[in-house]
């Protein structure tokens, strides 16, 4: 499965720029595999961190509002360190920071923290995981205390509320907000390229620092806008999914209201 | 080389980088509200061409806003900072002198990219702000006698401040962590200070910890700032949620 994945990137990047060679400027075409490669492991790190740091954040955000000092208290400090420092700084504490101990202080740890891509993505999840955490919170304050109450009265346990009145309403209300903070983490991911990492971004200053042509950097903001455009067009048809779940059971509940 | 304590590498004066590194974070408010004063004049034309009638203007700011904010900030700071420079090189060099040793200042180069991208966003709020003020306002005001520039100054942008307060507080926290890429192209910053003590130490993990306890400080400052603006600017407006 995995090396099939391999191929297909592979034949991609030789396919993709042998076609593009034609219409596509020289210096464009000379590391074209390179600016294919990049996007890959953009798109790789992405997203996965989107995707874990979802899951994560469920729990971030459970733990928030379980009304237990013990579980909301560490989940609040994290979101505010998270959210109150650049990841900029998250990824060099992470990478030069805690790889500095080196295999003496990491022990097992120590294979993790010395691949960039690896602490990478981690950092990424951490710093997600903040942001969405407080993105579905918005999204449960803003629910109508009637609900809540409501859902009370008949008598459903706190697991119960969570999975059948609060979240799936949660969701819906934050689902604009999450959209955007997935672009702004497409956006955010190029920092990775100060670490070592070689996504589209370190791939483009790579490039750079050999031509020195302004030109790359041209190119790079293409790459990136399409990257952007792509992904808005995704998010938008996942939104227009979800309310048209919400618009296909509100159809079927209003005659039983009649 | 000898062990020293977090102290001692974190104090004031020769031995520590206590003072280089608040040296740093200085620099690091200062690009901030550099940035933020660009970034507002700048945000306030845009809207003002988001807004306007002619065709063009709005064309301008629409393609304006995509291409900033499909972009990472990141190399839209190194195009601004490489690309003054050859700009600034080439016309130079129009005039026939040699320009090949001209360096952009680093810290306008980082003002400038880092306003750029205030802008766009900040164009968006000021927009949503003029359109919540309620026209009637406007008409009264006419109706009073006042021209359409005095209508503006004392009716619409004064009352437009308390619906752009909460997203400007935003930027501002989104900016204040923007400035650490400013440590890419070497500029002095907070961060930079950081790296550069501690590959002379060789104590990362210390200093960038710290770097990271300023930036949160000075985050959760501006946040308890924010909150008192939005206070004030809901003076006497009652008690709206």
């Amino acid at each position: 499965m995995f090396t099939a994945y391999r191929d297909a990137k592979i034949w991609l990047s030789d396919n993709a720029c042998a076609g593009l060679a034609p219409i596509t400027p020289e210096l464009f075409g000379a590391s074209c595999t390179r600016f294919i490669d990049g996007i890959f492991v953009t798109i790789e790190l992405v997203s996965l961190a989107s995707v874990i740091g979802f899951a994560l954040a469920i729990a971030v955000v459970l733990a928030r509002v379980s009304g237990n000092w013990a579980l909301s208290i560490p989940a609040y400090i994290y979101c505010y360190v998270f959210r109150g420092t650049p990841l900029l700084v998250q990824l060099w504490i992470l990478y030069f920071g805690i790889g500095a101990l080196g295999a003496d202080g990491l022990g097992p740890l120590w294979p993790f923290f010395r691949d960039a891509w690896w602490v990478g993505l981690l950092a990424l999840i951490l710093n997600t995981t903040a942001y969405v955490a407080e993105i579905l919170r918005g999204g449960i304050e803003n629910l109508p205390k009637g609900q809540i109450e409501a859902a009370e009265a008949y008598g459903l346990s706190w697991t119960t509320r969570m999975r059948r009145i609060v979240f799936p309403q949660a969701l819906q209300i934050a689902w604009p907000a999450y959209g955007n903070e997935v672009i702004l983490l497409l956006k955010a991911s190029a920092l990775v390229s100060t670490i070592t990492v070689l996504d589209l971004m370190g791939q483009i200053r790579t490039v750079f620092s050999r031509s020195y042509s302004l030109e790359i950097f041209l190119y790079g903001a293409i790459m990136y806008l399409m990257l952007t455009g792509l992904l808005t067009l995704l998010l938008r048809a996942i939104e227009a999914r979800l309310s048209n779940r919400r618009g296909g059971a509100k159809a079927q509940s209003s005659p039983t209201q009649s | 080389m000898t062990e020293q304590s977090v102290f001692e590498l974190l104090s004031l004066g020769d031995r520590g980088w206590g003072d280089e590194l608040l040296a740093g974070a200085w620099l690091t408010i200062q690009l901030a509200l550099c940035a933020l004063a660009v970034g507002l004049v700048g945000g306030l034309l845009l809207a003002g061409a988001k807004l306007s009638h002619i065709r063009a203007l709005r064309w301008f700011a629409d393609t304006y806003n995509v291409i900033i904010r499909g972009t990472p900030e990141f190399l839209i700071l190194l195009m601004v900072y490489f690309g003054l420079e050859q700009a600034v090189r080439s016309i130079i060099a129009v005039f026939g002198y040699d320009a090949s040793g001209f360096e952009v200042p680093k810290f306008l180069a980082a003002v400038l990219g880092l306003s750029v991208i205030f802008i766009s966003y900040a164009s968006e709020v000021f927009r949503g702000a003029y359109l919540a003020v309620p026209p009637g306002q406007m008409e009264a005001a006419r109706a009073c006698g006042m021209s359409t520039a005095q209508a503006f100054l004392r009716i619409r942008l004064p009352q437009m401040w308390r619906f752009a307060i909460p997203g400007l507080g935003n930027l501002w926290m989104v900016l204040l962590k923007d400035t650490s890429l400013a440590a890419v192209i070497a500029l002095d910053d907070l961060l930079r200070q950081a790296k550069v003590a501690s590959e002379t130490t060789r104590e990362p993990l210390v200093f960038y910890c710290a770097a990271g306890l300023i930036y949160l400080i000075m985050t959760g400052l501006s946040d308890v700032m924010r909150h008192r603006l939005e206070r004030s600017a809901q003076r006497g407006m009652g008690r709206q949620s």
